[in-house]
């Protein structure tokens, strides 16, 4: 076997130094793309780099192998400077087939790196992708880009031949190879790939051994043969000291609730109904039960967010996560909560729409169904994280709210922060707000609706509290006395109570940050997982010297109107990118009567920064 | 805690709202059934909930006095089964409807059911949905004529106590609003019953479905029809000089035997732990055979809070206090100076 990598060799090879890689690998669904590029993140993340990542994911849990929509690809940005977005097109592509070649070779940058797994372009498998002849071949291509043509699966095997295992599980550990190699290319750390192998596959020692001998062999390929002249090293980011662990959007969500409800002194009773992307979430809480938290699948949509009011009724913080199609389902229940006026936390992980749409991809499109899509006037407050780690905040922020406000709070992540990963500033627990709840302590008069005067929160006394025995329900009750009401001029008021109760909410907010120029031609209005394509589109625009803003909005209910009116009018121009057919754009103009422009992309995939500066530019200039 | 105080009677369970049903509704005799037994029961007033969907039968909980959420349409089975798990202390009544409990809410009801948290579940059928005037509900019979059925329903009907028992329920019981005696001691069996309880009380609605029952209530035909069930007890029904009995025919189908003709054995003793019999017993159609009221099913399965109680203390145990700060380190963790 060929001599051990470790990270004291020293390299033959010239070090090339850039400031920021964007590689993809992308095979079948079977090849493991997923944790080679989760790995390769991590190792990425241990050199010191800024990063983010992007998986892409086939619906299809099995496509048939070797097809096009059986291709799984996984891309990560890593940067010596601040990285906002996974990047538009990758500079390095590995494919481990034909279909994987076919899926995104038109992605990869003119001069970039191609590295395929030659074995996998048997005639057989370039017609299951759609091709006629050997694409490695053909000459337009390797005039484009630099190809790499490498026997993967037969150095795959060939290294751990002797080991006695079977051909198929051999031909399994080629992404370890691939692994090898692009670790070997920019020069990434290897320790940690070594002890993750170790525990992941702790239980077969035969793949420890077989999966670190490929890991190597890959390396060593790098190293030692002709085919490549040089490796490449991106320099550690300047990024602020602490520990920090790759997070993504799903478990940052997870964690956040439970910190919060911790801090509130809360239980938590978490009701679900698996959806993708919001599955995970249940998951990760359910591996928590020691945590006081309560996770209940219930039977439907419906059932998930009953549950969660019921729990909140007994006193406890009742959140129910789901995506769209879910959402739609629970949208009386929600109107139950809004009229009962309990705390519950809601999460909308958005995924494309209409109907079961595109599940597994991401969309910003349930905006107007957050504010507006349920019956009657049923005001909700709204916040939407607009990095994976800040899923973590808003979760927090999102608990304050509910307990605070006695309000149901809609969180509106997407796929794009569900399973992107970032990495995340660990915070010290005990440093955290305190966000603990006081319960009613009046006295004499006490009916349900009784209201506190600065946040207008109803009284939240739980079953149990002798004295204290009362009924409340989706009927309108008086405001004076909690009954049952049909009055007209008592709906009225307590409609706009229930709309007030969430104006009231602002006096928490923390005021708006405009990146960029503070003002100038244009600003860029934002809400969501669009923040990392806008911030980078911000700053090369600014650099091309149009001076750019860029606002990306936390809370949407409430709205902080004024505000927005004193930065709006340090801009020419008004532009709301957003990754549904203008939704934020409409609220904004109906709220602030301003002529904001949308830009809008609904491709189930995040704005491409060129992309999204090419078509703002041309609205400047429109309006120029 | 409430061992010093005094005890509870009906007053202190009937609260200052003033009930709402049409006169001569079913649901008055029943509210004043159970707030006749809620004293009896020793438990303390705030530790009790009463949830239900909507529908007349779900404006219940606004006339008990105790702590009660009046929810939406089908749902009560699903905001109580939260409220236990939350509160494993409380008390959990649910009040649900025919078209309530086994129509929008069918779903819900057998997931709980079949979870089987201990929870009271009171199904008011009025064969009829009362609330919207009289449409027809999932145990209308067929060709029923209603507001949306003019001319006669088309749809087979639900036998609720085959649906709750084909759900798994580990307690079923059927009862009558207008029999005071035999719907208080089912109430406190209910309550006995560790796990989801669940009751159909047969309640007659004046203004939309009068009469639906009278075979079972009726001062004429009450004894003819009721089947009344006991533990240990032959099946038999009818008025002292017409005894009758429910037995096993050769082909296993029941058969209505006259005890004058019929040698004791051959009748069928009732049974609450046998499931086949409870079946047998769901399946017995009117007019042929007779209603059986009572405990059809009783018997023991874990129950879902406590299992969850359970796992929770599992994770306690093995895998340690809450240390937020050692979950927030649980997967790889870099270290930038
Ligand atoms: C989502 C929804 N759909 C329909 C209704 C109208 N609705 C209210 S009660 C009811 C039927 C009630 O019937 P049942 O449960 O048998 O109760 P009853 O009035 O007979 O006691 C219907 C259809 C509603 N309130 N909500
Ligand atoms: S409509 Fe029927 S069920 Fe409803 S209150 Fe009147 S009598 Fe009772
Ligand atoms: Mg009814």
């Amino acid at each position: 076997m060929a001599e051990v990598p470790s990270e004291t060799n020293v390299r033959e090879k010239p070090v090339e130094q850039i400031d920021t890689v964007v590689i993809r690998f992308a095979g079948d669904s079977g090849d493991g793309m997923q944790l080679t590029g989760t790995q390769f993140t991590n190792e990425s993340a241990v050199a010191g780099n800024d990063i983010a990542t992007l998986p892409d994911y086939p619906a299809e849990i099995r496509a048939p192998a070797g097809t096009l929509a059986g291709v799984s690809g996984f891309q990560v940005n890593f940067s010596q400077g601040r990285v906002f977005t996974p990047g538009d097109r990758p500079d390095v592509l590995v494919v481990m087939n034909p279909a994987a070649l076919s899926v995104n070779i038109a992605d990869l940058r003119d001069g970039g790196i191609l590295v395929a797994d030659s074995d996998a372009f048997t005639l057989a498998n370039i017609r299951k992708a759609g091709m006629d002849g050997d694409p490695l071949a053909d000459a337009s291509l390797n005039k484009r880009v630099r190809v790499y043509s490498v026997p993967l699966t037969r150095m795959t095997t060939d290294s751990i031949s002797d080991m006695g295992l079977p051909n198929k599980t051999m031909v399994r550990c080629k992404n370890f190879f691939a692994l090898g190699l692009c670790s070997w290319m920019f020069n990434r750390p290897i320790e940690q790939t070594l002890t993750w192998i170790e525990s992941k596959f702790a239980k077969s020692p035969a793949l420890v051994e077989a999966n670190t001998r490929v890991f190597k062999a890959g390396w060593n390929f790098g190293e030692t043969t002709e085919v490549f002249v040089h490796t490449y090293e991106v320099k550690p980011a300047d990024i602020e000291p602490g520990t920090y662990t790759n997070m993504t959007g799903n478990r940052a969500l997870a964690l956040g609730l439970m910190a919060a409800a911790s801090k509130a002194g809360k239980s938590m009773f978490f009701g679900s109904y698996p959806i993708t992307p919001a599955s995970d979430i249940l998951h990760e809480l359910a591996a928590h039960k020691n945590f006081d938290v309560t996770t209940f699948q219930g039977e439907d949509e419906i059932a998930a967010v009953c549950s969660a009011i019921g729990a909140s009724f007994g006193g406890a913080l009742g959140v129910t996560a789901s995506s769209g199609p879910g959402i739609a389902l629970k949208g009386e229940a929600l109107g139950l909560a809004v009229i009962t006026e309990l705390p519950l936390v809601v999460v909308n992980v958005q995924r494309g729409g209409p109907s079961t749409g595109l599940p597994t991809k991401t969309e910003q499109a349930d905006l107007m169904q957050a504010f507006f899509g349920r019956n009657g006037e049923s005001p909700l407050a709204i916040v939407a994280p607009a990095t994976p780690v800040e899923c973590f905040d808003m979760a927090f922020e999102a608990v304050h709210v509910a307990l605070k406000y006695m309000v149901p709070v809609m969180i509106l992540s997407d796929g794009y922060l569900a399973n992107g990963a970032q990495p995340w500033k660990i915070p010290d627990y005990d440093e955290l707000p305190d966000i603990s709840v006081r319960y009613w302590k009046g006295d004499l008069g006490f009916h349900p609706y009784l209201r506190n005067e600065d946040t207008l929160s109803r009284p939240w006394v739980i079953p149990g509290t002798p004295g204290f025995e009362h009924r409340i329900g989706g009927l309108e009750k008086d405001y004076d006395s909690g009954d049952i009401s049909y009055d007209p001029a008592n709906h009225e008021r307590m409609t706009r109570v229930r709309a007030e109760k969430i104006e009231r909410v602002s006096e928490d907010l923390n005021p708006l940050c405009v990146e960029g120029s503070e003002l100038g031609e244009l600003l860029m209005v934002g809400w969501g997982s669009t923040y990392g394509a806008l911030a980078q589109a911000t700053e090369e625009l600014n650099a091309e010297g149009l001076a750019t803003g860029h606002l990306q909005l936390r809370w949407l209910n409430p709205l902080p109107v004024e505000e927005l009116k004193r930065i709006f009018a340090r801009y020419k121009t008004i532009v709301v990118p957003e990754l549904n057919m203008g939704q934020l754009v409409r609220i904004l103009r109906e709220r602030l009567l301003v002529d904001a422009i949308p830009v809008s992309r609904v491709q189930g995939q995040p704005f491409k920064v060129g992309e999204l500066k090419a078509r703002v530019k041309a609205i400047v200039e429109e309006g120029r | 805690m409430s061992g010093e105080q005094a005890k509870l009677n009906r007053k202190d369970f009937v609260s200052d709202q003033d009930v709402r049903w049409c006169p001569g509704c079913g649901d008055y005799a029943i509210l004043a059934q159970v707030q006749r037994v809620m004293p009896e029961l020793n438990i303390p007033r705030e530790n009790i909930v009463f949830v239900s969907g909507i529908g007349c039968s779900s404006r219940f909980p606004y006339y008990m006095n105790t702590y009660g959420f009046h929810s939406i349409h089908g749902r009560a089975t699903a905001v109580a089964s939260g409220l236990k798990l939350a509160r494993p202390d409380l008390s959990v009544w649910v009040v649900t409807g025919d078209g309530d409990g086994l129509s929008i809410g069918g779903n819900h009801l057998i997931h709980l059911l079949r979870r089987n948290l201990d929870i009271n579940v009171l199904l008011f059928n009025n064969e009829i949905y009362g609330l919207t005037k009289g449409q027809y509900s999932p145990t209308s019979r067929m060709g029923q004529i209603t507001k949306s059925s003019p001319l006669g329903v088309a749809d087979h009907p639900f036998d609720t106590v085959s649906l709750a028992l084909g759900a798994d329920a580990t307690f079923v019981a059927r009862t009558v609003d207008t029999e005071t005696r035999h719907l208080q001691a089912m109430l406190t069996r209910a309550v006995e019953h560790k796990g989801t309880s669940f009751i159909e009380i047969l309640q007659n609605c004046p203004i939309f479905n009068d009469g639906c029952f009278e075979e079972v209530s009726g001062k004429g035909s009450r004894i003819e029809n009721q089947l009344v069930l006991e533990h240990g007890q032959p099946l038999l029904f009818g008025p002292e000089d017409a005894r009758m009995g429910v037995a096993l025919g050769k082909d296993m189908s029941p058969q209505v035997v006259s005890m004058d003709s019929t040698p004791a054995e051959q009748v069928l003793l009732h049974d609450e732990t046998n499931e086949a019999l409870g079946f047998f017993l769901s399946r017995l159609e009117r007019p042929e055979f007779p209603v059986p009221l009572g405990v059809i099913r009783a018997m023991d399965r874990p129950i879902y809070e406590k299992e969850v109680m359970a796992q929770a203390e599992r994770a306690l145990s093995e895998m340690g206090k809450p240390d937020f700060n050692k979950l927030f380190c649980g997967g790889d963790t870099w270290t930038v100076e």
